[in-house]
């Protein structure tokens, strides 16, 4: 049985990761390799790594980091931040991520999504999106590693995601920015919504502060993997007491 | 030993040799013919289509090599191509196993790409890839094709339908999954492969 995936999100700036509340005031809590291996050692099913002052910075990542962390890991990971072009997402691939995520850069060129799928395949490409609840809709925001330069897109969170379904996404990762940091719980209407208009995998992102949480992202809105940062940097509670948590509440986990 | 890991242009290739090394085998990265016949084990990786990967294999001279290659492993989109053909552009594969593969059924409760950690259900517990591998260990699938369960599944995986999740056919195993990605389970996988 295909098992829900517990994914820690390592938000990266110069190496080190950090985490903000909402996308603000950043705090450092490690090295970027080691909390990988600590996260590979726990249990994680996949981590992803964003380089989140990139796409803000237009600059694109760093080559030999990915492959340092592709070496020292056993399970597949993604890297996001500043890919702009197919030559920098093949680079990614080929020093060892297994997947790429497309945030800022497929907003202001959707077209890199379907460039991307035809080079590396589908499985390859995923789209971040960051998402704000504005007047009874969800909006598409850009630009979110950087207070100064966030800015709303002008999309539609939900017409976006099927666009990048449809132009070659093999999975979406919709970022709840209302919920991110605050650990009041994922987004599960908006998940929901998106869940149902989707045929391929979709990644919940922002809220987690109980184990409940992602029991109740799971059930309610039947997300394929749930994104988290803090409350694993914090040591809120470990992935081993979350996932054997998940079983006793019969969500099928990897153990 | 040496192992020769066939680079046919595209994908994710470094997580296999970083997997391999980890292991302590002597990996080299390769598009030469001469290299697939002077090897002890080849592996066959593979992210991209059939139709593109069938091309590759042609246009760089390795088919003749890949058929005669013992044991040889293919991994993800190069256990597909062991078959005899792929409903991915219509193209025939090498035909060293037995049967098809076709495109996994999705639904509302089962997105695809199949994407995730799913668990192998041991058909054939004297598979030499598979030794040490508990029944039901979970391993790390991508794919959005599959080949059907038949005589030469020695592993199988349910995903709606039953498919083959690691074939073997004389001195010719497949894994649909990367063990490469697989954490414990896949390294012992690459493990067996390497001392067959």
């Amino acid at each position: 049985m295909l098992a829900r995936r517990i994914i820690p999100c390592l938000d990266v700036k110069d190496r080190a990761v950090v985490k903000g509340v909402r996308f603000r005031a950043h705090e450092r809590v490690g090295d970027a390799v080691a909390l990988a291996e600590t996260y590979r050692d726990a249990g994680a099913d996949e981590l992803v790594f964003y380089d989140i002052t990139a796409s803000a910075e237009r600059r694109t990542l760093d080559y030999g980091w990915v492959r340092e962390i592709a070496h020292a890991l056993d399970i597949p990971f993604c890297v996001a931040g500043g890919i702009r072009s197919v030559e920098a997402a093949v680079k990614c691939l080929e020093n060892g991520a297994d997947k790429v995520s497309i945030n800022s850069p497929a907003l202001e060129r959707p077209d890199l999504i379907d460039e991307i799928a035809a080079v590396a395949g589908s499985q390859c490409v995923v789209a971040g999106v960051d998402s704000l609840h504005v007047n009874n809709d969800w909006f598409v925001y850009q630009y979110t590693g950087s207070e100064a330069a966030t800015q709303e897109s002008g999309r539609r969170t939900l017409d976006w995601i099927k666009e990048a379904q449809e132009r070659g996404a093999g999975e979406i990762v919709l970022n709840c920015m209302d919920q991110d940091g605050v650990r009041a719980g994922y987004d599960i209407g908006q998940l929901r919504a998106a869940r149902d208009l989707l045929t391929i995998p979709l990644i919940a992102s922002g809220g987690a502060g109980t184990m409940a949480h992602f029991r109740d992202v799971f059930e309610g809105a039947d997300v394929s993997g749930a994104l988290a940062a803090s409350v694993f940097h914090k040591n809120v509670f470990t992935i081993p007491d979350l996932k054997e948590r998940l079983d006793q509440w019969g969500v099928s986990v990897r153990r | 030993m040496s192992v020769a890991v066939v680079d046919l242009g595209c994908g994710n290739i470094a997580s296999m040799m970083f997997a391999l090394e980890r292991l302590g085998a002597r990996a080299a990265l390769t598009r030469a013919a001469s290299d697939i016949a002077a090897a002890d084990r080849v592996i066959l990786p593979g992210v991209g289509t059939a139709g593109f990967a069938m091309r590759q294999i042609d246009a760089l001279g390795l088919r003749d090599g890949l058929m005669s290659a013992r044991p040889l492993l293919g991994v993800c989109l190069g256990h597909q191509l062991l078959f005899e053909r792929s409903e991915e552009g219509g193209v025939d594969g090498l035909g060293l196993i037995e049967g098809d593969v076709t495109r996994l059924q999705g639904a509302p409760d089962r997105p695809i790409p199949h994407m995730g950690w799913n668990t192998l259900d041991i058909d054939q517990p004297d598979c030499p890839l598979l030794k040490g591998v508990e029944d039901g260990a979970f391993v790390y699938f991508v794919h959005t094709f599959a080949s059907h369960a038949g005589p030469s599944t020695a592993a199988s995986t349910r995903y709606g339908e039953a498919f083959s999740s690691v074939a073997a056919a004389d001195g010719v195993y497949g894994c649909q999954f990367h063990p490469e990605r697989s954490a414990a389970p896949g390294a012992q996988i690459l493990k067996n492969f390497l001392e067959l």
